[in-house]
């Protein structure tokens, strides 16, 4: 029975609460593409350097905020410079609409033509980027690491395996669910959320009914940037900030929003945690696992890992395959917000 | 009295002009239609009135104001509402919600007039919360006439209404085209069926090759031989 | 463009001048490849990094030697996994078919590949231990067929047509930006492969000393018939000496300055060779019914469908193509290079460069995409040592120690993304049909 509790709780701390968190990533980055999608109708490739630069203005904020030795005790203060964070990354991604992407929106051009323009922008942001902040690895997480640690937990409960639970993980899944619920809440119940759902689903319609598109356009580029920002700095707290991974993002990004059906908000969300745990779960070694669960005679040589964590990539590209092959629309049927 | 008038139109894509001289008249409490055989310019004089194609020649007048100019938009907010032939509703909202974005731009309680919609389509109130996608061809079509009368039009455009629905439900979107009639808003409709639509309208305009050739009342087109031997079969 | 070279042979080196020379050659063909995708055909293929290093991996594979004792101890193994793999597939085929309308169908074809994964995982597992504990400081891996690298070059085509075969059966035909998405996601794939497969391509233990398909500067250097044209090319400047002794280490210098230049201009005549084929098969096809065809899909794909031209399948032969010819460049590249470094491999350099050149050049004009390379490679060579000197010129007036100017100089290889990708997104805003625009013909 102790053994079977063991195993229930290396289970929980090795895949569940990583899993939980790396997927609340991955969902804010993916509904920030859906977005994009559903309202400018293009595959954005800069997303995940949207979301490197979002980061990085949270960083230069909190040292800001460190040098004037501001801090919010056991909360990093990056938590105090993600407002001012946002507000930057907005600015310039509404920069970059207007003087990049808003000529072929009037143009008309075809989605194709723009997912190779957000390429350009994806480099632009990549040198900017590195320029400003280097491609070396920055730790900016400052505050209380561990809500609770593994040595704690193993006191507490008696048992073997112990359970962490990092700070940064509580915050990635608070923050995702109050971010995830006032978006829903703006998409349903408000007017202007009411409008850009118009927008995304019917386009000529929603001119026809008086919906004004620059006004539409704008707050998706204030949606997006809120949301990269938050998804590229919870990332960056949890990992470490390095620019060079936001780019290795794109790939499981898309594939949580292509899985959730593009478009479509909860496929987003959905599709984000969908490819979280395929990863983790496909790539842990369950080694320790069955050491808990079977006999003696029967425990594993090897580490029973599926595939190395090399491959993690392989993991969203062969779920995105396969759901291209069965369900192409997505889970959620996606298209419109 | 109100009233809604392209004058002497020409219009066209590209080189060709697909109207020529096109005079369209539309008055307050009327149904009017337009009908013709295919490719004579019934849909392109629709967009003319509606501003989504410029004019060449001519002019588009609402009371005496000549609005020839202004953008499509702007005429919806003068009380002009157009429903198109093809995708008229939002399929990923809820019918309440299509309402609510037909009136858009009015800031004031649209509650009353929602209920105006559900009166004259019983059936809306029933599926109130329902997703149009959900909705069958006929209740779309409702959704579409509702999300169009949100504004409170005094002239309402219709593009094919009854285009690809079976027969029974034609018979009720005409009787529900005659109701909205009836509130004293204008109706401009193109129609494919002519015999069901003149048999509902005050006047009718014949098309032929961009030209509105024979004008009328409802009666006198469908007693008129040349029509009855183009477009009625005999 | 040539006195550009020229510039650079006088003004630096004719050894460099060369080295760029050639990576322009290579460079050219690599767009040209994506040329025939994106201008004929509007396919957006963001997996260029992959197929160039299939095409690498084909230069190993077949130049190097075979390891012997590595395929005695681990041979069986990996050939039964081989087997194996293979029977699987074959099974999932098999079975897609039996149980087309069976709503158990994806369960059986699941169980299917997880048993056949663990059957494989008997043999390939142990055989790969065997096969990386082989002298792992020089080899390690199963190495190649032995034969001349020259072979390669179709090979790597191969290799890269394979896959993008697979990609493009999967992704064509849905949304066109799916494709893209699919080919990002297999040339990550492709790469993670090379960098841990130790077995199969030394892994981060790169290979080096592949062979060459031209002579070595050093046999060059004892070989008689080049140390005299050397004397008979510079007879002048050694007349000139009268000192024997001096005339005789001149000599030995211009031979070693010579064979580094002879062993480039070698491989320069092979590349333009290849680049001129390509051309000329590249632009015999645009002119031809199908390059027509393929114009009108990608003008107007709604209307060619409903002529009832087979959209996907010209897509699918357009992708396959383009993707060969970038893979045939992957090979040239490794050949060139002469060692195989797997993390060498960044989308930056192998994919977005590309499509700068690509798009400078002018899609749809394969000429065009030729000068793309060109211009594209020359510039982002140039361009570090030029942002490097703007750099200190505009901060001159700062001190040395000054944090500001150290940190610009710290960041100068990033200039020069900021600048690509500037070039693209102005190219692409004021001049959309690039330097060489389509030519349209009208036949």
């Amino acid at each position: 029975m102790v053994d079977l509790i063991n195993a229930f709780v290396v289970l929980l701390n090795y895949i569940f609460i990583p899993a939980l968190s790396y997927g609340s990533q991955l969902a804010l980055g993916a509904l920030g593409v859906s977005f994009i999608y559903a309202i400018l109708r293009f595959a954005n490739f800069s997303h995940g350097d949207l979301m490197s630069f979002g980061a990085m203005m949270t960083i230069l904020f909190t040292w800001l905020f460190q040098s004037y030795g501001i801090s919010l005790g056991f909360l990093p203060t990056a938590i105090l410079a993600l407002p001012l964070a946002i507000i930057a990354t907005i600015l310039f991604s509404i920069l970059t609409d207007r003087f990049v992407f808003r000529h072929y929106r009037i143009k008309k051009s075809t989605p194709v033509v723009l997912a190779m323009v957000s390429i350009g922008v994806m480099f632009v942001i990549q040198a900017i980027v590195r320029i400003i902040i280097g491609p070396d690895d920055r730790q900016f997480f400052d505050g209380q690491k561990f809500i609770m640690k593994a040595k704690q937990f193993k006191e507490i409960t008696g048992l073997n395996e112990g359970l962490a639970i990092k700070s940064t993980q509580v915050i990635t899944i608070l923050a995702t669910i109050v971010l995830v619920s006032l978006l829903f809440w703006f998409l349903q119940r408000t007017r202007t959320g009411k409008s850009m759902r118009a927008f995304s689903d019917n386009e000529d319609l929603a001119l026809l009914s008086g919906i004004n598109p620059d006004k539409v356009v704008f707050i998706t580029w204030l949606i997006v940037g809120a949301l990269a920002t938050v998804a590229g700095t919870l990332y960056g707290l949890d990992k470490s900030f390095k620019p060079f991974t936001y780019l290795g993002l794109v790939l499981p990004i898309f594939a949580s929003a292509i899985v959730g059906g593009i478009g479509s908000p909860i496929g987003a969300v959905v599709g984000g945690y969908v490819i979280a745990f395929s990863e983790i779960m496909v790539t842990y070694a369950y080694k320790k696992f069955f050491i808990y669960l079977l006999p003696q005679s029967l425990e594993p040589t090897g580490l029973v890992q599926l595939l190395s964590t090399d491959y993690k990539f392989a993991v969203s590209f062969s779920i995105l395959v396969i759901v291209l092959l069965i369900r192409p629309s997505g889970i959620f049927k996606g298209r419109t917000l | 009295m109100i009233f809604f008038k392209g004058e002497n139109m020409t219009a066209g894509y590209g080189g060709a002009d697909i109207i020529k001289n096109c005079n369209i008249q539309v008055e307050e409490g009327e149904i009017v239609v337009v009908i013709g055989p295919n490719g004579a310019g019934k849909s392109t004089v629709m967009k003319a009135m509606l501003g989504m194609l410029k004019l060449r020649d001519g002019s588009v007048k609402f009371n005496n104001d000549d609005i020839t100019a202004m953008l499509p938009q702007d005429r919806v907010n003068l009380g002009i509402a157009f429903v198109p032939q093809t995708k008229n509703v939002f399929t990923g909202m809820t019918v309440e919600e299509n309402l609510e974005m037909g009136a858009f731009l009015r800031r004031d309680n649209i509650q009353d007039t929602i209920n105006q919609v559900y009166d004259l389509f019983p059936i809306l109130r029933e599926k109130r919360n329902q997703n149009v996608g959900e909705l069958s061809g006929g209740q779309r079509q409702q959704v579409a006439f509702g999300r169009a009368l949100m504004t409170k039009p005094s002239i309402l455009m219709l593009d094919e209404p009854t285009a690809g629905v079976s027969p029974i439900v034609m018979d009720d979107l005409f009787t529900r085209i005659i109701e909205v009639g009836k509130t004293g808003v204008g109706i401009l409709m193109v129609e494919q069926n002519a015999k069901q639509a003149l048999g509902i309208a005050n006047r009718g305009y014949v098309m032929v090759n961009g030209e509105n050739r024979i004008e009328g009342s409802g009666e006198d087109l469908l007693n008129n031989p040349d029509v009855r031997k183009s477009f009625l079969g005999g | 463009m040539a006195s550009m070279f020229l510039l650079v042979g006088f003004g630096q080196s004719w050894s460099i001048s060369l080295s760029i020379l050639n990576m322009c050659i290579i460079s050219a063909i690599m767009s040209m490849g994506i040329n025939i995708q994106w201008g004929y055909a509007g396919i957006f293929n963001v997996g260029i990094m992959g197929f160039t290093a299939l095409g690498g991996l084909a230069a190993v594979l077949v130049s190097y030697s075979p390891v012997g004792e590595a395929w005695r101890v681990g041979g069986i193994g990996m050939i039964v996994s081989l087997f194996l793999l293979i029977t699987t597939i074959v099974a999932v085929f098999f079975l897609n078919r039996v149980f087309r309308h069976s709503s158990y169908k994806y369960w059986i074809i699941g169980l299917t590949i997880i048993i056949g994964l663990i059957l494989i995982n008997l043999f390939f597992r142990p055989a790969v231990q065997a096969i990386e504990d082989v002298n792992p400081a020089v080899t390690g891996f199963l190495g190649g067929l032995g034969l001349p690298i020259i072979f390669s070059w179709i090979v790597g085509g191969l290799f890269a047509a394979g896959v993008a075969f697979v990609i493009g059966k999967i992704t064509l035909g849905l949304r066109s930006d799916y494709l893209a998405i699919a080919t990002l996601g297999i040339s990550e794939i492709i790469i993670a492969v090379l960098k841990h497969e130790d077995w199969l391509s030394r892994g981060v233990k790169n290979v080096i000393g592949l062979k060459r398909p031209v002579p070595y500067e050093i046999d060059l250097q004892k070989t008689d018939w080049f140390i005299s044209l050397i004397s008979y090319l510079n007879s002048s400047k050694l007349g000139k000496i009268s000192d024997s002794l001096e005339s005789e280490k001149l000599l030995n210098q211009l031979v070693i300055e010579g064979s580094s230049i002879f062993v480039k201009l070698s491989y320069m005549i092979l590349f333009t060779i290849v680049l001129l084929f390509i051309l000329y098969l590249a632009n015999k096809a645009q002119i031809s019914p199908w390059g027509r065809m393929m114009r009108a899909i990608r003008d107007n794909e709604t209307s060619a469908n409903a002529m009832g031209k087979d959209v996907v399948k010209r897509h699918l032969q357009v992708f396959v193509i383009g993707s060969a010819v970038v893979g045939i460049a992957g090979a040239m590249l490794i050949t060139q290079n002469g060692l195989f470094t797997p993390s060498s491999f960044l989308p930056l350099r192998y994919t977005f460069l590309i499509w700068v050149m690509v798009i400078v050049g002018g899609s749809g004009n394969n000429v065009g995409a030729i000068l793309g390379g060109f211009v594209i490679w020359f510039v982002w060579i140039e361009a570090a040592p030029a942002s490097q000197y703007l750099i200190e010129i505009l901060t001159i007036a700062l001190n040395d120690e000054n944090e500001f100017k150290l940190h610009l100089i710290d960041s100068v290889p990033y200039f020069r993304y900021l600048i690509m990708g500037s070039v693209l997104l102005l190219i692409m805003r004021y001049r959309p049909k690039g330097i060489l625009p389509e030519k349209v013909r009208h036949s």
